[in-house]
Formats: structure tokens, C-alpha cells, sequence
């Protein structure tokens, strides 16, 4: 009886949970011009339009470029705050360590909002750039977070090993530190990536001009349910499971190391 | 509160690997018994059979003459001590021990005293307030065994009990778990790979290997007289000669020695360290030079090459008072019946 | 020199984060405290320590019903959100075959990385008048008209549910396998039943879990304008919703920037309200 009712429950839930996303990748092959019941296709031809649309592919690369971009920024900058607190002895180190992970705490909105604010009076012209700036605010807690925690006692008695056969601080950091935490330098890297492409707020406070898909949709919506939605959002959607499944293969290959 | 317990044809397989073969095994009510072997031997598999926490592929279990091969573990009068202790982190120590009880609806006083008293059993009388974490291991471990003994059990399972102590705790507290079982009668099965610490507490040894039961036993019995080659060795040290028997015994480059009862043909002798003396004895092993030694206090270890077969090396325990230098000439000897053989392809 | 650990180098490993966090992070939260204490005069920001924002946020009944909003849909998808992801990450950690775990959690979170604004469409496609729920309602004779889904606090909690059921199954169910089996199976073996074991055992242990996804739940669901602004139509409007609107359409900057400090309050609050009761807990 409980086992009878924990199936059905597990998969009443998986339809609670992938009800949206069929229904949005479905009606994507709409054939006619309205994305609701009866489905009419399989058709590809909105595919075809929201490829062939130089605004959506505008900002498909925007997204790319600001997401590798400024996660490359956040990893860089998690990664040497991690290392400079796990190995060396700073004054204020928890004070320093909760600094570096405050962001987290406050929502993307107020995050957006005090950027803007800032920004803006010091003159600097909304663009990618901010967006981008933006987002290394957001991601870097969460790259600083997953490396402080790979770096345990472990490596640092290989540091001292390669200190101690000659080793310079720059070759221990490159040939020893960096090899060994590698797996937790790429899933920061491919969660902070995927983070910052899905990322909406602050990219639609932070840009003017040039704009990122989310921010594109976003103004797409003003005009309704269309199937040319659901075509870009199953592209946004498969480019996010692509990075998922390459972080899920990185941790399973870390956990059979 | 006790129970015998008995084992019948009981197999069990994990996808294709056969963790258990065949085990037919009776415990009396209140017997000490031990589940000794090598890890990945089935041992651990056991105990959680006969707690309920498996159920067998095949084969039977019955405790105090009840059939409890597929009762779940709360209906069975058996209760658990797990390696890691599982005390509820959440809960008092008290809490703990009173766990059980409240779960069989006893009154809050009544559970409570009971629970003082087991916790008073174990020594931790003024210690019920505390968390698991504010206590040491070795408190840890009496909590665990109180909790366990708290809802009177028929049989306690132990689940290398002491595995997670040091050494000195772990002998002080053979003695105390030897004792606490006096007391309370109940029948226990304690699991564990350390035949010393067999040996220190159990009526009864059941020695396992690969599923099977190697040898069954009171530890003297099992020590001294094992059933099987591999006992003999897991044991303890043991010197072994290559043999061959015929009708007049098994003859070994030292000698022949009495084999009455096995068949003819390629056999393993043995002989432990401590019954190989020096000097002239009922059955001379001919001469021998000291090779090394070292001293152990009770006795002194000595490698020895036998000058009838150079290729060989024995171990002896020489008494603490003989001179050990190297390259000293010793004539050996032994009694008859300290000697063991097995045909060769004996498991 | 090898071993030495001074502190020099070191600050020299933390101080681009640190720039960073400061700079774009510290310093815009300091400039957005005090613009909420500015003021505006027409169109003109006036610098200074005027009240007037705060006054407005007390008296004005519209700033007021948002927050009531923003609390009433926030307490609603914590609780739900939580109620039902605990079975889910129960059954998934204790019905279902090791080996399969790892597969059916990712597939119970793979839907959490579609993006914000495009999940939230994705549920005004479901919930539209022509959508496949009303179709399928209407369809079997439930309903003989469809029935107004969309653009409703409903259509906004089922979003905001959706996503946080998934969050709180990953984190129940982390807190849930790092549990020893053993726990369980001494409650069992001391007669406790299944429902006992959860009460007495499995829930107290993951309680301090719940907290954290809940509170987590709390903050990112207070803060977030996309979903109610998309799903929820303009009948309510919750605060993140009324920043934007004073941001786009007044550039009322001190306006918004009070609000944001309101919505900042609110989390501290919740964050201490938890805070003091997990240390309950643990005492």
C-alpha cells in the first residue's frame, strides 16, 4: 500500500515538474500560429524563424560572451581568494570569508538596483560590460564557496612536498594547487556559466543596447503567446541541460577518482 | 530474557555475488558466540539476517523455536548494536536508552527508571543528561549497549561492538561486555574479525570463511584442535611442513609424525610456535639453527632453519630466559598431539 | 623561504576579490542606503537624511499592500514548496534503488535550470484559457467553461512552486542520504514503526535542513519580480514589482532604493527568526 503510494506519487510529482517544459518544448513544433491545444505540427519552421532572426541571434552571442566571460572573472577571483584564505594565516579571515560570500544573501534585484545606482552616477555608460560586472557580483560567492571547500589538508601537504623539492609560489600554485582542485575549478566554472546565462534581472537593469537573450524573451513577451517563444526558450533550455549534464559528468568522474 | 537460535540451509546472494552458502548453525539460550572471519566473509551478512534487516535467498531462522525468517525487525526479539553505534544525536543519552520503551508504550515514569538503570548498568549512571557528542567513545559504545539491553532482548547482536575503541579500551571493555552478559543472561552474537578478542569473550567461536562455516567451537576446542587449515592459520601463527601420508603416518623432512584418520596422500602438518620446544621430547625434529630473534617478554620469537631442510623456516617461542644469539644450534622436539595435518585440498 | 606563511602574500591572493566584492557589491549597498534617504524634487534628486520615503512606505496604502502581498504569496510557496518536496526527496532516498538515484534526482531538478523567464512562460502557456490544463479540465467534463488560471495569484504561487519543489528535493534529499541507514534501522530494530521512526528519528535529524531550504526559499522568492509580474497579472502587485515600476516609469530612485531596504529587513528578520530556532535545536 505505501509502496503502491510512493510511485504513484513519485510520478504524479515528475508531471507536476515536467508539465511545463513539454508543454513549452511541444508546442515549439507548433504548426500554426498559437502555441495552445489542438497541436497541429510537428512543424520547424519557428525554429527556422527565431534562427533566422539576427536580434535573437544578437543576443544568444551577447549571452554567451557575458556568461563565459564573466564567470572566467568569477572562477579567477574565487580561485586566489580560496587559496590566499586556506593557506596562509590572515587577520580577519572569517570577517574576510563572509564578506566574500555576502552577495549570496541579497536578492539579484537589490544586487541590480545598487549597481544601477552606482554606475550610472559614476558615469559609466550601461553595456555588456556592467552586465557582465554584474555577474561576477553574483557568481563569485558561489565559485569562491565550492574551491574554498575543495581545499583540504590534503593538498597542502603536496604544496609543502613541492615547496619543499624547490618549487616556487607561482609553479606550487600552477603544477600542484591548480591540477588538484581542477574539478572544483570547472564546477564553478559550468554552474556559474549557467547561472549567468539564465541570469534576467540584472541583465535587464544593467544593459541598454546590447541586450541577452533572457532580456530578449523577455521583450518578446509583450506580444503574446507564440510558438517563435517556445522554439527560443527549448533553445535556452536545451543549451542549460547541455552545461547540467557537463557538470554532472565532472562530478561523477571526480567521485570515481 | 533469552532464546536459542537456529539457522537452517540459510543462503543468501547479493545479485550474483553468494555472500552466504549453506550456514546451519544452533545457538543455546544465553550462550556468549562469536562470528569471527576475515572481512567479506559473510559474518556481518549473518548478524543482519538474524536481525531482520535481510532477508535470507534461502533457508530459515528460527529464535526460541519461532520462525522469524521474514518477521521485520521491530516484531523480533532481537535487538541491534550497529558498528557505528547510531545513537540518535538528537536525544539525551537517557532519551536513548528509554527509546525502545516509549516506543512499546511504557509510561513516562516507568521508562525513566528503567532507562536510569540500564544507564547505572553501564557505569553512566550521572551521565544521562549529556549528548551523544559531550561523551567519549568508549561511552558511547555502553550507551549503545544500554539501549540495545533496555527493551530485554532474547538476543543481542553485536556489531563489531569494539572496532572503533583502541586497544586498551577495547580489552577493558571485553571484560565488561563478558560481564554485563553474565548478568543479564541474554543470549548475545557478537561479531568481529580480531580472534584474540574471540577468544578473551566468547563461549563459542564460529569461524567464517567465504560464506561458509570454516569450524564451530568452544574457543580452547577451536584453538587448539581446528576443524580446517584455514582455522588452523586464522587462529593463530602456525608453522606448516609439507607432507606426504601413507600407513604409517605423515612423513615430513623432519620426520614422521602420527596421521590416524587421514587419507593417503599430499597433506599439510602443523604445528604452532608455542608447542615446538628445544631440547629431547616425544617426538625429535632434529636440528635446527637460530636465525634471529626477538624478545616478547612472556616468550622469545625465534626463526629457525632446520638442518634437514634448509629451505624451510620455522617459528618457535623459546622461553624468556634462553640465550638468543644468531647462528645458535637447538635440537627440536614436540608432543604428538600438539601436531595438525590436513590433506592438501582440505578448504 | 619555503614553508613560510606571512600574511603579506596572502593579501595579495584575497585583494581582487575582496576590490571586487567592496567595490561592486558593498559600496552600491552603502549608496543605495542613503538614497533612500534622499529625496526627490520634481525631477531632481536632493541629497540628505529626509525621511520621506519611509513616511510614504507607512502611510501610503499601495506600498503597504505589497508588502502584505509579497509576505501572504512568500509564506504560501515556502510552506507548500516544502510539504511537497519531502516526500519526493523521501521517496527518492528511501524507495528508490541506489543505483537509480542519482538519475531520478537529476531528472527531478533538470527542469530548474530552464531560465527564469522562460519557465514562467512555460506556466502561462499551461494555465492560459486555451492551455492544456483548461483543455484537459473542460475535456473530461469537470468544467464546462474553462476557467481564468492565468494572470492570477494562483498561476504566480504554482510557478514560484515548481521551481522551489525542486530546489528543496535537492536539499532534503542531501540532508536525507548523509543520514546513517543505521539511524532508521535502530529505530525499526527498538519497535519503533515507520511513522514513529520519522517522527521521533528521520524528521528531528533533517529539521535544521528543512530550515535552510525554507529560508532560502523565503529569500530568493521575496526578492523575485519575474514570476509574479508574468504570471500574476497587475490585479496585486508584490514589492519587487512596485521597485520596478517606481525604477521605469517615475525614476523615483529613493523610492525604490527604500523599498529595497524594506525587502532587505524582511530577510534579516526571517534570517534571525531561524537563526535563534535552529540554535534552539541544537542546544
Amino acid at each position: 500500500m505505501m509502496r503502491a503510494a510512493s510511485w504513484a506519487y513519485l510520478i504524479l510529482a515528475y508531471g507536476f515538474i515536467y508539465l511545463p517544459v513539454m508543454t513549452l518544448v511541444l508546442f515549439s513544433f507548433q504548426g500554426s500560429g498559437l502555441p495552445v491545444p489542438p497541436f497541429d505540427g510537428p512543424s520547424l519552421q519557428w525554429y527556422g524563424e527565431v534562427l533566422g532572426d539576427r536580434d535573437v541571434t544578437d543576443a544568444l552571442i551577447h549571452s554567451l560572451t557575458v556568461s563565459l566571460g564573466s564567470s572566467a572573472i568569477a572562477v579567477a577571483l574565487g580561485f586566489c581568494a580560496a587559496y590566499g584564505l586556506a593557506r596562509f594565516i590572515l587577520p580577519g579571515s572569517a570577517l574576510i570569508r563572509g564578506l566574500l560570500i555576502a552577495p549570496i544573501t541579497v536578492s539579484y534585484l537589490i544586487v541590480g538596483l545598487g549597481l544601477l545606482i552606482v554606475l550610472t552616477n559614476a558615469g559609466l555608460a550601461l553595456s555588456l560590460l556592467t552586465v557582465a560586472i554584474g555577474h561576477v557580483v553574483i557568481n563569485l560567492p558561489l565559485a569562491f564557496a565550492i574551491i574554498y571547500a575543495s581545499m583540504g589538508a590534503q593538498q597542502q601537504n603536496a604544496e609543502r612536498a613541492a615547496r619543499d623539492l624547490g618549487a616556487g609560489e607561482l609553479q606550487v600554485v600552477t603544477l600542484v594547487t591548480v591540477p588538484m582542485v581542477a574539478p572544483a575549478i570547472a564546477a564553478a566554472f559550468f554552474l556559474s556559466v549557467t547561472l549567468s546565462w539564465d541570469e534576467f534581472i540584472i541583465a535587464f537593469l544593467l544593459s541598454r543596447f546590447d541586450i541577452t537573450l533572457p532580456v530578449e524573451i523577455w521583450s518578446m513577451l509583450s506580444s503574446g503567446l507564440s510558438p517563435r517563444l517556445n522554439a527560443v526558450g527549448s533553445v535556452v533550455f536545451l543549451v542549460s541541460v547541455a552545461g547540467v549534464l557537463i557538470l554532472e559528468l565532472l562530478v561523477l568522474r571526480r567521485r570515481r577518482a | 530474557m533469552t532464546a536459542d537460535v537456529t539457522l537452517s540451509g540459510v543462503s543468501h546472494n547479493f545479485g550474483d555475488f553468494r555472500a552466504l552458502t549453506g550456514i546451519d548453525l544452533q545457538i543455546a539460550a544465553g550462550e556468549y558466540v562469536t562470528l569471527l572471519g576475515p572481512s567479506g566473509c559473510g559474518k556481518t551478512t549473518l548478524l543482519s539476517i538474524l536481525g531482520g534487516f535481510l532477508e535470507p535467498t534461502s533457508g530459515a531462522v528460527h529464535i526460541g523455536g519461532r520462525d522469524m525468517t521474514r518477521v521485520a525487525p521491530a516484531k523480533r526479539p532481537t535487538t541491534t548494536m550497529f558498528q557505528d553505534y547510531a545513537l540518535f544525536p538528537h536525544m539525551s543519552l537517557h532519551d536513548n536508552v528509554a527509546f525502545g520503551l516509549r516506543m512499546a508504550g511504557m509510561g513516562k515514569a516507568q521508562r525513566h527508571a528503567v532507562a536510569d538503570e540500564k544507564l547505572a548498568m553501564v557505569g553512566l549512571g550521572t551521565s544521562g543528561h549529556k549528548r551523544p557528542h559531550e561523551v567519549s567513545g568508549g561511552q558511547r559504545q555502553r550507551v549503545a549497549l544500554a539501549r540495545a539491553l533496555a527493551v530485554e532482548p532474547d538476543v543481542l547482536l553485536l556489531d563489531e561492538p569494539l572496532g572503533a575503541l583502541d586497544l586498551k579500551l577495547r580489552r577493558a571493555m571485553q571484560d565488561e561486555l563478558k560481564a554485563i552478559q553474565r548478568q543479564v543472561g541474554t543470549t548475545f552474537v557478537h561479531v568481529t574479525h580480531d580472534q584474540e578478542e574471540a577468544m578473551a569473550i566468547a563461549d563459542c567461536i564460529v569461524v567464517m570463511n567465504a560464506g561458509r562455516i570454516e569450524d564451530a567451537g568452544p574457543p580452547a576446542r577451536v584453538y587448539r584442535r581446528p576443524a580446517t587449515l584455514f582455522t588452523a592459520d586464522f587462529m593463530g601463527e602456525m608453522n606448516h611442513l609439507p607432507a606426504k601420508v601413507d600407513g604409517s603416518g605423515a612423513t615430513t623432512a623432519l620426520g614422521t609424525v602420527p596421521a590416524d584418520g587421514i587419507r593417503p596422500g599430499a597433506a599439510t602438518v602443523c604445528i604452532r610456535p608455542e608447542a615446538l620446544s628445544t631440547g629431547a621430547g616425544t617426538l625429535d625434529l632434529g636440528p635446527a639453527t637460530l636465525r634471529d630473534a626477538a624478545f616478547f617478554g612472556t616468550h622469545i620469537r625465534a626463526h629457525l632453519t632446520p638442518e634437514a631442510a634448509p629451505g624451510l623456516t620455522l617459528v618457535a617461542h623459546l622461553p624468556p630466559g634462553a640465550s638468543a644469539e644468531p647462528g645458535t644450534r637447538l635440537q627440536l622436539s614436540a608432543e604428538p598431539d600438539a601436531i595438525l595435518v590436513y590433506p592438501e585440498d582440505s578448504p | 623561504m619555503t614553508g613560510a606563511r606571512s600574511g603579506a602574500a596572502g593579501w595579495g591572493f584575497v585583494a581582487p576579490a575582496l576590490l571586487w566584492t567592496l567595490a561592486f557589491f558593498i559600496v552600491p549597498f552603502v549608496v543605495m542606503g542613503a538614497m533612500s534617504l534622499a529625496t526627490l524634487d520634481g525631477r531632481t534628486l536632493v541629497w540628505g537624511l529626509h525621511p520621506d520615503n519611509y513616511v510614504e512606505l507607512a502611510t501610503r496604502a499601495y506600498l503597504w499592500r505589497a508588502i502584505i502581498v509579497s509576505l501572504e504569496i512568500t509564506l504560501t510557496v515556502t510552506i507548500v514548496s516544502v510539504l511537497l518536496a519531502y516526500p519526493l526527496a523521501a521517496i527518492i532516498a528511501f524507495r528508490v534503488p541506489p543505483r537509480w538515484q542519482r538519475l531520478a534526482l537529476l531528472l527531478a531538478i533538470l527542469p530548474f535550470w530552464t531560465s527564469y523567464v522562460v519557465r514562467s512562460y512555460a506556466w502561462l502557456l499551461v494555465l492560459a484559457q486555451e492551455g492544456i490544463v483548461n483543455r484537459a479540465l473542460t475535456g473530461i467534463g469537470l468544467l464546462d467553461d474553462p476557467v481564468r488560471l492565468a494572470n492570477t495569484r494562483f498561476a504566480t504561487v504554482t510557478g514560484f512552486v515548481h521551481f522551489f519543489v525542486m530546489l528543496l528535493t535537492l536539499t532534503i534529499y542531501a540532508n536525507l542520504v548523509q543520514l546513517s541507514p543505521n539511524y532508521r534501522r535502530a529505530a525499526m530494530d527498538l519497535g519503533a514503526n515507520a511513522f514513529q521512526t520519522f517522527r521521533h528519528v528521520i524528521l528531528p535529524l533533517t529539521l535544521p535542513g528543512i530550515v535552510t531550504g525554507a529560508f532560502l526559499t523565503f529569500v530568493l522568492c521575496i526578492g523575485d519580480y519575474v514570476t509574479p509580474q508574468i504570471l500574476g497579472g497587475n490585479t496585486e502587485l508584490t514589492v519587487p514589482q512596485v521597485i520596478m515600476v517606481q525604477l521605469g516609469r517615475r525614476a523615483n530612485f529613493p523610492l525604490a532604493s527604500a523599498l529595497a531596504i524594506v525587502l532587505m529587513g524582511i530577510v534579516t528578520l526571517a534570517y534571525l527568526g531561524c537563526a535563534r530556532w535552529l540554535r534552539l535545536d541544537r542546544i
